[in-house]
């Protein structure tokens, strides 16, 4: 069972998609997890043959727990396949002391082990435990994201020393760029601003890799793809943050694919797991819900987060006239512990550089 | 086509990117943007949609004009083919 993210505990498996003796391309969607944060598909992460199921469909597993064997073709021998794209917290998740009977009742009656606190001995979770946890009603879906957000959250201010700054970006140029590369086209083949936006903060990456890292075992770990995670609100409450793979290296028009996709996936609940696993850094985009500035809560176990506020008309001075120009404040949330504000301040500079000249994005 | 049939287009494209929304409570003089809690890409589906059931593609430009249901159905009105 990946964990698909810093706030996730358990998932539980959905349906198989693959049979024991089915070949695999590393890749392949294999089997649907229900998680916290809805269906995610799970991608296998080695080519090989399906030889077992070891986690079966209805069965709510801890983080870590291997769900098959997949046997590598030249090698022969079947290898418990290590929880995929692991990040930092999945290493913890220590095998659960339950006894067959009590498993049996936990898998019965919906029970999550991985939040059953053990009373036998060791700790081990005993039928009387997972009665008293099958008393208390299963949550809605809305509580449970509820609740993983808060639980990264937490854990991001409480470990992570952010610090905060703000750039207003004059958005002139960008903007009429964009109206006259949509003007003529067919709705479905325009480009929204929020695209040059996210393409531009991806650039610039490509010069700031101490921004694009993960926080691992006491040390920031440069991260060697630009997979910029965006924050998507769900109807209904609750937000996703999915990574747009390789984010730098599209083109305009297939990054705009990209997001509608992302966007559409993630509203229906039907994520990938190296979606949720694979985020390099956030962008969230709340002016979109009319806010002037967002200054965001970083991601562990990622190191810094952008925040983009609304476009609006503001006063801003050109060659010493005050004149009326789409502006938006431009946020960076860092991790002091992988950099300064010297660093976050370049590179908020080179984003507000780059989006001067939006025929080269 | 009637404005009525204009009007249940339109409904059935913004239910398409609002599919939680209670189309019927929806104030047809009130901003849709308000109602619905829609971004820039739920809009950007909804004039998607505009295009392939009406057969209208909405210029950027004109983007405000659809602010409402009754200015949906103002400015598609006339410009919807046959």
């Amino acid at each position: 069972m990946p964990s698909l993210g810093a706030d996730m505990a358990a998932g539980r498996l959905v349906q198989w998609l693959k049979a024991p003796g089915d070949r695999l391309a590393r890749g392949d969607i294999i089997a649907e997890v229900d998680t916290d944060k809805g269906a995610i598909e799970i991608e296998v992460f080695t080519d090989g043959i399906l030889a077992e199921i070891l986690v079966h469909e209805g069965e709510r597993v801890p983080v870590g727990t291997p769900l098959a064997l997949i046997r590598r073709e030249a090698a022969g021998a079947a290898v418990p396949p290590a929880p995929a794209p692991a990040v930092a917290e999945a290493a913890q998740a220590q095998r659960l002391q339950v006894s067959p009977v009590a498993r049996r009742i936990a898998a019965e009656r919906g029970v999550d082990l991985a939040r059953v606190k053990g009373s036998g001995p060791g700790g081990a979770i005993t039928v009387a435990d997972v009665e008293a946890a099958a008393g208390e009603r299963a949550e809605e879906p809305g509580a449970r994201m509820r609740r993983a957000i808060g639980a990264a959250m937490a854990r991001s201010k409480r470990e992570i020393p952010h610090y905060y700054l703000s750039t207003a970006i004059d958005m002139g140029p960008a903007v009429d760029w964009l109206a006259e590369r949509n003007l003529g086209r067919p709705p479905a083949e325009r480009i929204l601003l929020g695209v040059l936006q996210l393409k531009a903060v991806a650039l610039t990456l490509r010069e700031f890799p101490d921004l694009n890292a993960w926080w691992v075992d006491g040390a920031a770990v440069a991260k060697p793809g630009i997979h910029v995670g965006m924050a998507i609100a769900m109807r209904g409450g609750g937000l996703v943050a999915p990574a747009v793979h390789d984010t730098d290296r599209r083109d305009l028009d297939d990054l705009m694919r990209a997001v509608r996709d992302l966007v559409d996936r993630a509203r229906r609940g039907s994520l990938r797991s190296s979606e949720l696993t694979d985020g390099t850094i956030t962008v969230t985009s709340l002016g979109e819900r009319g806010v002037d500035a967002v200054t965001g809560v970083i991601y562990p176990p990622q190191v810094a987060l952008v925040g983009l506020g609304r476009v609006a008309q503001r006063p801003w001075v050109v060659d010493g006239q005050v004149v009326a120009r789409p502006i938006v404040t431009a946020t960076l949330s860092g991790d002091h512990r992988a950099s300064d504000g010297h660093r976050g301040g370049l590179f908020l500079a080179r984003v507000e550089q780059l989006l001067q000249e939006p025929g080269k994005l | 086509m009637s404005r009525d049939e204009i009007r249940a287009a339109v409904l059935h494209c913004l239910g398409a990117v609002a599919p939680e929304a209670d189309l019927a409570g929806i104030r047809p003089d009130r901003p849709l943007r308000d109602q619905l809690d829609v971004d820039s890409i739920d809009f950007l589906n909804f004039v998607i949609g505009l295009d392939q059931a009406l057969h209208v593609s909405v210029p950027e430009a004109d983007y405000g004009a659809l602010a409402t249901l009754d200015g949906c159905v103002d400015y598609l009105a006339p410009r919807v083919p046959g």
